[in-house]
């Protein structure tokens, strides 16, 4: 059911959902959301199940011709939408009407925002997920981002007519220097405890050479005790490779399934979602957790999402006029 | 090859299992026997599996499996496998050589002082082990081709080459899944895809199975090409016996 027509793209605009899992063992990344708490709220917002596919919106967010009336969900990124040009909240669902343009503010905080719809977007079954594949031309709208004149179509029509808003304190916060928190290995053991002190030691900045594949970083180089290079294995999203030139690179998304430079470390599932907000020039400070650690803040997030889904705050809407001037104003029902 | 698999972190969600730090047969079919083990085991909780020459990297969820049980898991596993759980096989992939579809055949030759008939022959003479899948949707790394064709790459790589072309790049053999740039020695080019997202088995490799390459002639390439177009080819297979 035809839902949504690019006036124009933005950024970097896909189509994705939670990934495309089980053909790792055959050279095919995962692919998927980059922030995958934004993504799983913005999905909790309009009703949908987990998985359910979105659009990921990049600094600079699209503009959108309502076809039919459905409900909209925001995370992520700080870039207010618009409807007719009224700002609406974020991390927060709201009513468009056929007819009206949809469209977002430039980005305050954050990168990579998420737009979700009840029943989710339709867009091409690729193995098993539609998430945008673009290096490979796989998923969402052909393969590709968005671009002018595509026509984004809701899987089944669904009469989700609840408005919700994310309780303020579950809200994150984002800023553009981040703790990004590691656990060390597989090879840390590649590199001497003082090479891993300057690692977790130093900042690193983003540089422009970064995308969903994954970001390199600028800052002390790091030097491996004997070589850089090991027997291609297994990576994923979260893998910290060290090249010849000593500059870190985080694999994302995106990234290809094997690699053949030493992985000082891998950072941990939930800050993921941290990284995925950061853009070219911001800055990572790296830290050290156990493995015991990780997965007791794996198990808070969790319980985080639990909360914020249990308690969405419902929002009703209405049209004022004030000195002649209509507004549509959400408000908490209590 | 160490005795017993070392066991790494590889972040909160997936951990490698090195069985040396080598590439060789023996070393990789401890890999896939372990894969095999695990696979048919379908354990909730592991998510994916990526087998390599020498280590698998598991993925899992924590909070489904913790990651004492899954270590657990695998040094049982690792244990019952002594008999071959991997049941290996042969995929037959018909290659026209040369001309158009192999434009360094010539240049390999010359490099060898062979004739070109003789570097097609070398290079079908024997079955290519599939080491394992990665760099690129569907690539293949194959081992055991002959260091009597073995060519250094091209010193500036190609900025397109068509998906299905055959190369080699030093003492490796491999075939190019999907059209895109690079320097490998071009010496034929087989008509099937080795990956076609919108097939029921997307990528037609596995790791631990086997590639035969069978001359084809110009003529019997577009035939087959045709078949492949209407999805209407099978690759021929067969049990591999060592």
């Amino acid at each position: 059911m035809e839902c949504l027509k690019v006036i124009n793209p933005g950024l970097f605009t896909s189509v994705q959902d939670m990934g495309r899992f089980g053909y790792e063992s055959r050279g095919v990344p995962v692919s998927g959301a980059m922030d995958e708490f934004a993504f799983r709220v913005a999905n909790m917002l309009v009703g949908n199940v987990e998985n359910a596919p979105v659009l990921e919106m990049t600094l600079m967010g699209p503009t959108l011709e309502v076809m039919q009336d459905t409900v909209v969900a925001v995370t992520g990124a700080w870039m207010n939408p618009l409807v007719n040009g009224v700002e609406r909240p974020c991390w927060s669902s709201f009513p468009v009407r056929k007819g009206e343009t949809l469209s977002f503010a430039p980005v305050k905080t954050g990168c990579r925002a998420y737009m979700a719809v009840p029943g989710g977007f339709e867009g091409d079954v690729v193995m098993g997920s539609v998430s945008t594949y673009t290096r490979g031309s796989i998923g969402g709208i052909k393969g590709r981002r968005l671009e002018k004149g595509d026509v984004l179509s809701l899987k089944r029509h669904t009469l989700f007519t609840h408005f919700f808003k994310v309780k303020e304190e579950y809200i994150p916060h984002y800023s553009a220097e981040e703790e990004i928190r590691i656990v060390p290995g597989p090879q840390h053991d590649y590199f001497s405890r003082e090479a891993v002190e300057l690692f977790l030691n130093s900042t690193y900045t983003i540089t422009k050479d970064s995308d969903r594949m994954g970001y390199r970083l600028d800052g002390p180089a790091i030097k491996a005790k004997e070589k850089h290079d090991i027997i291609t294995d297994g990576l994923l999203p979260g893998t910290v490779q060290i090249p010849g030139n000593g500059k870190p690179i985080i694999m994302l998304k995106d990234a290809q399934t094997t690699g053949g430079y030493a992985k000082i470390a891998t950072v941990i599932s939930i800050d993921l979602s941290k990284l995925a907000q950061l853009k070219p020039g911001d800055r990572i400070n790296f830290r050290a957790v156990s493995l015991q650690e990780a997965h007791q803040l794996l198990k808070e997030k969790e319980e985080v999402l639990n909360k914020i889904k249990e308690i969405l705050v419902p929002l009703r809407y209405f049209d004022v006029t004030v000195n002649g001037r209509a507004f549509n104003v959400g408000l908490e029902i209590l | 090859m160490y005795k017993i698999p070392r066991i790494l972190p590889a972040g909160d969600k997936a951990v490698v299992v090195e069985y040396g730090n080598e590439i060789s047969e023996e070393c990789n079919k401890r890999v896939l026997n372990l894969y095999s083990a695990l696979k048919r085991q379908d354990v909730t909780g592991i998510t994916s599996i990526i087998p390599t020459y020498r280590s698998l990297l598991i993925k899992y969820e924590p909070l489904k499996l913790t990651v004492d049980d899954l270590t657990a898991l695998i040094a049982k596993s690792d244990m019952s496998t002594s008999v071959e759980e991997f049941k290996a096989k042969v995929i037959e992939i018909p290659a026209a050589y040369g001309g158009d579809f192999g434009p360094d055949l010539e240049i390999v030759a010359e490099y060898h002082n062979m004739t070109s008939e003789e570097v097609i022959k070398i290079h079908t003479g024997s079955a290519y082990r599939i080491y394992m899948l990665g760099f690129t949707m569907g690539f293949a790394y194959l081992g055991g081709m002959s260091e009597k064709i073995a060519t250094p790459r091209l010193e500036k790589p190609r900025t397109e080459i068509p998906a299905g072309s055959v190369g080699i790049a030093g003492s490796q053999t491999g075939i190019y899944p999907v059209t895109s740039p690079g320097g490998w020695r071009l010496i034929g080019k087989t008509p099937v895809k080795l990956y076609d997202p919108h097939r029921e088995n997307p990528i037609l490799l596995e790791a631990g199975n086997y590639i035969k390459f069978v001359r084809i002639t110009p003529d019997e390439f577009h035939e087959i090409e045709q078949h492949v177009n209407k999805n209407a080819y099978e690759v021929k297979t067969y049990n591999y016996d060592g």
